[in-house]
């Protein structure tokens, strides 16, 4: 066979399953135990944004304020 | 330490003095001496601060360059527009072409699409890239300084880029056209970019990384990848605007639309879909829709946006394999693209009457049902027997300002009226009704544009293949380009339009930056001019 | 069921998100791309190709700085109209020796894939310098201005090394003569038989009609080669490419 069909061949079999896998086990991941709590946490980041935290002690703060 | 910046800046200066000397064409020597005058103020200012005590370093956030940003993006979106509707308006009128060598439709185009896509486009990416990730990871931007190197440095670029276009520089191939100097400064600008992006990221105080930066970092690493592969290319002197690409015809044409493709999909979809992630919940003041979404939809995108260069090369010399390859990724494309827009729409559920009073929200809203459409319209173009009529016709331009004008453009207006009275420490925006002026002109302007370049390109279309009974072809090409006329002046209109909401939105911005009519209201934010 | 606290890591770790992000998007294009520099059936075997002379060259150029490619195309498709409107489908091959390539992606004007020989070189330069005198309809820009620009064959040994560095065959004899094959395909009455050799159809004329060398006679010898390299009667499609 030559290289084009050698290499259509495996892209047709391996490389579809391969990918395939990968797309499952990467929704897989998402549904595992204890990801809400943690989703649930990441979703509300942009809500804790009133200034660099730890909050500098200066009152000479720069940065929106408007949560 | 000053020293070193001072033999720097003075070897720069002189080089490009020499160089600029030696130039063997214009755009070379033309851009040599602007890096030059560049080099030589610099070294003036580091001159003349020498030997000052350092400033004490600010804990707050690093909002001048942000701040910087928001100007520059009304700035080159202006500009860019205002190349956009003189070439559309060239298309209908050829003698406003003047005949000059710098006024050509040839020279102007990708003035005109670099101008919107990295002027206006990225330098709202890098405004708000840097806002984002400072308040997402609740830290400073690091690298001090080196945040105005990357704007500075960015905004060189552009104008080198610009200048060359008009002057003749240009590599031919489409988004990357500057020559290889300019690819080469970009590149380093660029790693600075990821630095300070990437650095912020490292020092964060959030134990997550949030993922809008999920997106913003994809579309820093893509674009370097796909900027300098290709780029790859050979200068014929060094002392030579012109450069010879390392590949040729069909590795070339598959190495440009993979990087052209994809100069769609990381620099105006993942990128922006960055801003969409935060700006749309910070507006619609709820959390996204659904976190989970946005992870598969991150990486089910980045991983097949990447595969559907080749649906730009469909019946060409291209083989077979590698267009049904890029066929059959562009459909799949489809899902991820509309599980973002779905993910921001649904994040407005149960907050769907602030669309009444919010017409910022409004805005964000329609640049979410426009990256709907276009990357509905998108799949369907690249399935063969479609592009087998719209390609090469105007449908492709109609598609792409769809998604330029209505997502990339609304997102990022709406992420200035975000910005603005936050950065300048105002209450509120100058004028609402100012907003629905601007929305209504941009979405009718946008209707203008797309539903004009429906007609001209289906029917245009459809004209070259018509053949009569006996198997002739029925129309010449120039009778085809002569029924396109009405249409091309409907578009350049739309544009107008377009253009004429960005004008008022830069007025609200500059009212509300001011502070006309209201009261400084935040005393901890302090305005600070940009520098 | 530990590593399925994997993804915590890649959420919290910037380093580990940046790599696996690119290892992601680095697929796709070497699947795609790899492929075409080393099957064999990417580029047809045809005679004919050769490089392009000096004087061809330097028009490329011009096409490329006037931005002729974000109106023309250069690439047929295999559909019945566009091979009947301009002829044989492009072949890779023929774009092998084209750094960058000049497919385009849009058709405001014609293909230009096949323009050469097509017309009069007359009718070109009175085509470039007012557009609409011989086609009404045309929205082209005038280039009247290639017809004042003179044009320096010195730079053209550069041009060859650099385009012999990325690969175009140029032999040394082609370099070593790069300046006077430039000058001698504008001269009907030079001696261009060895360079007409060395770079065989090329075209001897003054394609400007005016004693000066300028940009016109270059870009105009450069459209008037287009498409005529190739010999279709050594074409042979292959089914599975």
């Amino acid at each position: 066979m030559d290289t084009y069909s050698i290499f259509r061949a495996f892209a047709d079999s391996w490389g579809l399953l391969a990918m395939m896998l990968f797309f499952i086990g990467a929704i897989l991941m998402l549904f595992r135990p204890g990801a809400r709590a943690m989703h649930h946490d990441a979703a509300n980041i942009p809500f804790r944004d009133d200034a660099p935290h730890p909050a500098p002690t200066n009152t000479d703060v720069k940065g929106d304020r408007d949560a | 330490m000053e020293i070193i910046k001072l033999i720097v800046l003075a070897m720069i200066a002189v080089l490009a003095a020499m160089a600029a000397n030696f130039g063997q064409d214009w755009p070379y020597s033309v851009h040599m001496f602007i890096v030059m005058a560049c080099a030589f103020y610099l070294f003036v200012k580091a001159l003349q601060k020498f030997g000052d005590p350092r400033a004490p370093v600010d804990t707050g956030y690093q909002d001048d360059v942000v701040r910087a940003g928001v100007i520059a993006t009304s700035f080159w979106g202006i500009a860019g527009f205002l190349v956009g509707v003189y070439i559309a308006f060239q298309l209908a009128f050829p003698a406003l072409n003047l005949d000059l060598p710098f006024t050509t439709f040839g020279r102007l185009r990708p003035l005109h699409t670099s101008a919107v896509i990295f002027a206006f486009g990225g330098n709202a990416l890098i405004a708000t890239s840097f806002y984002i990730v400072q308040r997402t990871c609740g830290a400073r931007l690091w690298g001090g300084n080196l945040s105005w190197f990357v704007f500075w440095g960015y905004q060189l670029f552009i104008v080198l880029a610009a200048t060359g276009y008009l002057l003749g520089a240009t590599q031919s191939k489409e988004y990357a056209e500057p020559e290889w100097y300019v690819d080469i400064w970009l590149t380093i600008v660029w790693v600075a970019y990821l630095a300070v992006y990437l650095g912020t990221i490292i020092k964060r105080k959030e134990p997550h990384i949030y993922v809008a930066n999920w997106f913003f970092l994809a579309f820093i690493v893509t674009v370097a990848m796909l900027h300098i592969v290709n780029n790859l290319s050979l200068p014929v002197s060094i002392f030579s605007s012109k450069s010879i690409q390392l590949f040729s015809g069909v590795q070339d044409a598959l190495t440009q639309w993979w990087y052209g493709h994809n100069a769609v999909g990381f620099f105006l979809t993942a990128g922006f879909l960055g801003m969409m992630y935060y700006f749309v919940p910070k507006q619609a003041q709820k959390p996204v829709f659904s976190y989970k979404l946005s992870i598969i939809h991150f990486w089910s995108l980045i991983f097949l946006y990447i595969w559907a260069g080749p649906h730009h090369l469909h019946y060409t010399a291209l083989p077979d394999w590698a267009q049904t390859l890029g066929m059959v990724f562009s459909i799949m494309l489809w899902m991820p693209s509309w599980g973002g827009m779905i993910n921001g729409l649904m994040t407005l559920n149960g907050a769907w009457d602030k669309l009444r009073t919010d017409p910022v929200l409004k805005m964000m809203v329609l640049s979410l049902a426009f990256y709907g459409m276009s990357t509905f319209e998108g799949p369907v173009m690249s399935i063969k027997v479609v592009n087998s009529l719209s390609h090469y016709t105007d449908w492709t331009i109609g598609h792409v300002h769809s998604g330029a004008l209505g997502w990339n453009g609304m997102i990022t207006f709406a992420a200035l009226y975000y910005l603005t009275p936050r950065l300048w420490g105002r209450a509120r925006l100058y004028s609402t009704a100012m907003v629905n002026w601007h929305f209504w002109l941009a979405t009718i302007g946008i209707i203008f544009y797309a539903a004009s370049m429906w007609v001209t390109g289906i029917m245009e279309g459809l004209m070259w293949r018509e053949v009569d009974a006996q198997g002739f072809l029925v129309n010449s090409f120039a009778d085809t380009v002569a029924a396109k006329f009405p249409m091309y002046v409907v578009r350049g209109t739309g544009g107008l339009m377009y253009l004429a909401g960005a004008i008022i939105m830069c007025v609200n911005l500059w009212l509300t930056a001011r502070g006309v009519g209201q009261t400084h209201t935040q005393p901890t934010a302090q305005a600070i001019p940009a520098e | 069921m530990s590593f399925l606290n994997n993804h915590k890591k890649v959420e919290r770790n910037a380093t580990l998100l940046l790599v696996l992000s690119l290892g992601v998007v680095s697929v796709g294009g070497i699947v795609e791309i790899a492929p075409l520099f080393y099957l064999d059936n990417t580029i047809e075997k045809v005679e004919g190709m050769r490089p392009y002379t000096p004087l061809e060259l330097a028009g490329r150029n011009i096409y490329v700085r006037e931005g002729c490619y974000t109106c023309h195309s250069q690439m047929i498709r295999p559909l019945r109209d566009e091979v009947e409107r301009y002829g044989h489908y492009s072949l890779a091959v023929e774009s092998i020796y084209d750094h960058p390539f000049q497919w385009g992606s849009k058709r405001t004007g014609p293909d230009l894939a096949r323009v050469g020989a097509r017309y009069s070189d007359e009718w070109h330069v009175d085509h470039l310098k007012d557009p609409r005198s011989v086609v009404p309809e045309s929205i082209m820009p005038g280039y009247g201005f290639l017809l004042e620009t003179p044009i320096k064959p010195e730079q053209s040994r550069d041009m060859l090394v650099a385009n012999m560095r990325v690969g175009v065959p140029y032999t040394t004899e082609m370099i070593e003569s790069a300046v006077s094959d430039f000058k001698v395909q504008v001269d009907p009455d030079g001696d261009w038989e060895e360079m007409v050799e060395r770079y065989p159809k090329a075209q001897v004329r003054n394609f400007d009609g005016q004693d000066a060398l300028t940009e016109m006679d270059a870009l105009v010898a450069y459209l008037q080669m287009l498409g005529t390299l190739v010999d279709f009667s050594t074409f042979q499609a292959d089914a599975s490419r």
